[in-house]
């Protein structure tokens, strides 16, 4: 019996310790990134400013979604999202204030909404990865070879994957509803398997489930930092070709922030050349802005040249992408 | 719940009647029926093993009951994958190329393998607190062994039986993470899936109220088979500690069981994680290590303590004023543990800003929604030693002159003991490896380890994610065995 009391005594000590914590003015970030990803970045941004800058990492969805159950209350002064789509379920709800014109321009066009309410940070590109030893990669051309016979049961896609569902919605801007259901359904009758995620898929291709998966890139290179021998290689289609669609991730400024001046700031960091220099070098992402003429600014031309011309806004808005999937039994 | 209500009735009756959700219902319930089975046959032996006989090492078996509730189901998922392929580890060890686990078996697999620990825990704390002369009774009349392991014990187990299946049950129907990396379409990950690709709250709050009525009716089923139970004593005399079973040569064949469920539900995962360490193995990992492990332990510890002290007076009122308001209320407790996760973080977002804002984003809030969420699984071990506990102590207690209160904490509570140990390790081991919960109502900054092994692990950083699994799973080494000392220590 003593030891219950004492365990409550503890509890509502604890109690009192938390609520008695002075509200601080710290930089709060909703972070669809993970961690692993970013804390390093954010551990300069604080030396670089001074500003303290505090991190509620979670799943992309489940941030957007609380994002928008706490409205106006909301703690968050940004929200940092691993994809278009969930910036624009936010900005649909208008909770994104608006970022400053000089701060736009400095991005392609390509890489931020048309209403200035958010920004790309960095890109992910769309590739079709292959086995070292038993696919012939140079058979695989565009998106549509995928459904041809001789390709039936080797290859893998994530349809609940967020990047998969952008790539389709991309499709179906750049082609149609109609070609979009008809290679869908060429795939699915082609034996495509499917897995849970990018990751899953190049680990059924390393372990011989699979020959060819449609995937982000960086999964496989950051595989092979870890393990050079990883089986697994990876190209580009066609340029222009929609299988190489480019997602970003994206940040915003919330409506609900009371220190839109630091946010500023945290943005302005995240499209210096440090910060894009850090997404392809540690994250094995593409830059979305550069302001020197190195190696980034060859990655971003390349990317602009291999991907098709899709406009984010487009890509934010997933409904009809959803009920297609749904329609086909992919969802 | 208001909000699915807000929907569209038209769309929502599509969403709720399409053809695929009926395949996707029989998968849910094939999947469930064949986890019960998988698990009983599991946890019912290892539990009469080690509890009831003279088996060498069971003290230590009894932790391998319990622990494979530390491993994080994706973990033991990724770990079984990495057993099959041309490049799994079957493949380098024996140069034997097997399968990848995946579909109904594979999912079949890795939860069963995770859950049996829920009715092994409940199964044990019913096995020990059983009164052994109704045995006796039974051995004096010429009963043998194994008669009266089916035709007495079993049928008295009945309540740690259904509260044990029932958790399962109710798991197996919200799980996401293990049927979703064996590519087996349930009804819950078809339901995730559109949650968590729309940003659509009003099909979420149905996705919600769709699992409720499942639920419900699984209770339902409960409630009329736990109907008129009752098996403490009733005459005079006092319980005596059992006679193990001597099990002889059979020591050998029991060994090889506890050995096998060893290999697939611990030495599986653990090796993948040690695994995954050696790969590429990062000294400054071990500062973020000792953060994760503080959050995790003081957001669920208390937890565990707040939910068996919710779940007694719960239980209480359930087994000894068994009316029907009283039984629908300590349903409720498993209606929070059904909510799939999100849903709840969700609500109590909600919830809190509107009544309590203070409370947003707080550990106190943290700790309480663990509790709520997981409560049900606290109830089943305790309810179990409750319909052991005679009331008669307890009258007998009060016609001394002590108060109710003062009357059930000297009488009842002490032969609870067994039951809220149980439960509370439970409500802990399953709360340092919650997700969504954590993720949205945790203090910011706050990081446990559970969420830096999934952060880590979805961006394929393994070798990263490794250290903080294998904390997860010291610790809890670490905190079972305590627990079970004190149990040890008494006998």
């Amino acid at each position: 019996m003593k030891y219950y009391l004492i365990g409550l005594a503890v509890v509502i000590a604890g109690l009192i310790w938390f609520l008695s914590m002075p509200a601080s003015d710290d930089l709060v970030v909703y972070s669809g990134r993970s961690k692993a990803l970013v804390d390093p970045l954010i551990r300069d941004f604080e030396e670089l400013t001074g500003i303290t800058v505090n991190v509620r990492y979670g799943g992309t969805t489940q941030l957007a979604v609380a994002l928008m159950e706490e409205g106006d209350r909301s703690p968050a002064d940004l929200f940092w999202s691993q994809d278009a789509g969930a910036l624009g379920a936010v900005e649909k709800e208008n909770l994104l204030a608006g970022l400053p014109d000089e701060l736009l321009s400095t991005v392609p066009e390509r890489f931020r909404n048309s209403s200035g309410t958010w920004v790309a940070t960095s890109g992910r590109a769309r590739v079709l990865a292959y086995s070292t030893t038993r696919a012939d990669a140079d058979s695989v051309n565009e998106l549509s070879d995928l459904a041809r016979p001789e390709f039936s049961g080797r290859v893998g896609w994530a349809p609940s994957n967020g990047s998969f569902q952008a790539f389709v919605t991309a499709m179906q801007v750049v082609h149609g509803d109609e070609h979009t259901r008809d290679w869908l359904l060429a795939m699915k009758n082609n034996n495509t398997r499917i897995y849970n995620n990018n990751t899953g898929i190049l680990q059924a291709i390393a372990a011989g489930e699979i020959d060819y998966g449609i995937t982000n890139h960086y999964y496989l290179l950051r595989a092979l930092n870890e393990d050079p021998d990883f089986p697994v290689a990876q190209k580009f289609f066609e340029p222009g070709d929609v299988g190489n669609l480019i997602n970003v991730a994206g940040i915003g400024i919330l409506n609900a922030s009371s220190q839109k001046e630091d946010a500023l700031r945290f943005v302005e960091f995240l499209l210096s050349q440090d910060a894009q220099d850090w997404f392809t070098g540690e994250v094995f992402e593409y830059p979305v802005t550069s302001a020197d003429t190195g190696e980034a600014q060859q990655q971003l031309e390349q990317l602009l040249e291999m991907s098709p011309d899709v406009n984010l806004d487009a890509l934010s808005d997933l409904e009809s992408t959803l009920q297609l999937l749904r329609e086909v039994g992919l969802l | 719940m208001l909000r699915a209500l807000e929907g569209d009735w038209a769309v929502s009756a599509d969403l709720l009647w399409r053809q695929r959700n009926l395949m996707l219902l029989a998968n849910t319930l094939s999947l469930t029926g064949g986890v019960l089975l998988v698990t009983t046959l599991i946890a019912f032996p290892l539990a009469w093993l080690t509890s009831r006989t003279d088996l060498p090492g069971r003290r230590i078996f009894t932790l391998l009951g319990v622990l494979p509730l530390a491993i994080p189901g994706y973990v033991l998922a990724y770990a079984l994958l990495g057993l099959g392929g041309v490049n799994g580890t079957v493949a380098q060890l024996t140069g034997f190329v097997i399968p990848r686990p995946s579909g109904y078996w594979g999912s079949l697999i890795a939860i069963s393998l995770y859950t049996f620990p829920y009715l092994y825990l409940n199964l044990r704390a019913g096995l020990m607190g059983l009164d052994p002369s109704t045995e006796e009774a039974a051995r004096s009349l010429g009963s043998s062994h194994s008669t009266i392991l089916f035709r007495v014990v079993v049928p008295q187990l009945k309540p740690a039986f259904y509260a044990g299946m029932l958790i399962i049950g109710l798991y197996v129907l919200g799980d996401f993470g293990a049927v979703s990396l064996m590519r087996f379409e349930t009804f819950s990950y078809a339901l995730y899936l559109q949650y968590a690709a729309s940003y659509d709250r009003i099909y979420a709050a149905w996705i919600a109220l769709m699992l409720l009525t499942l639920t419900c009716s699984i209770l339902f089923v409960e409630y009329r088979l736990l109907r008129g139970l009752l098996f403490h004593r009733t005459g005079s005399g006092s319980s005596r500690t059992f006679q193990p079973v001597k099990l002889g040569n059979w020591k050998w064949m029991a060994w090889g069981f506890i050995a096998l469920i060893a290999v697939a539900a611990l030495v599986v995962p653990v090796w993948t994680i040690l695994f995954w360490m050696m790969r590429g193995f990062d000294a400054s990992i071990w500062s973020g290590l000792a953060a994760a492990l503080q959050s995790s332990f003081i957001a669920s510890a208390p937890a565990a303590l707040l939910a068996a002290v919710l779940a007694v007076p719960l239980a209480y009122i359930a087994v000894r004023f068994p009316s029907k308001t009283n039984n629908a209320l300590q349903r409720t407790a498993y209606l929070g543990y059904a909510t799939p996760p999100l849903a709840l973080a969700l609500a109590l977002i909600f919830f809190t800003l509107n009544t309590a804002p203070f409370l947003y984003q707080t550990l106190i809030l943290l700790v309480i929604a663990y509790a709520l969420h997981f409560l049900a699984e606290a109830i089943g071990p305790i309810r179990s030693s409750l319909y052991q506990a005679s009331p008669r102590l307890e009258e007998a207690a009060r016609s001394m002159g002590l108060g109710p209160v003062k009357a059930f904490m000297h009488s009842t509570f002490p032969l609870l003991r067994n039951g809220l140990l149980m439960g509370g390790a439970i409500v802990f081991l399953s709360s340092m490896k919650e997700l969504p919960i954590t993720y949205l109502l945790s203090p910011i900054g706050f990081e446990t380890l559970a969420i830096s092994v999934w952060s880590y692990s979805n961006e394929a950083m393994f070798a990263e994610a490794a250290p903080f699994a294998l904390t997860i799973l010291i610790f809890s080494v670490f905190f079972v065995g305590l627990l079970f000392a004190r149990e040890w220590k008494r006998t």
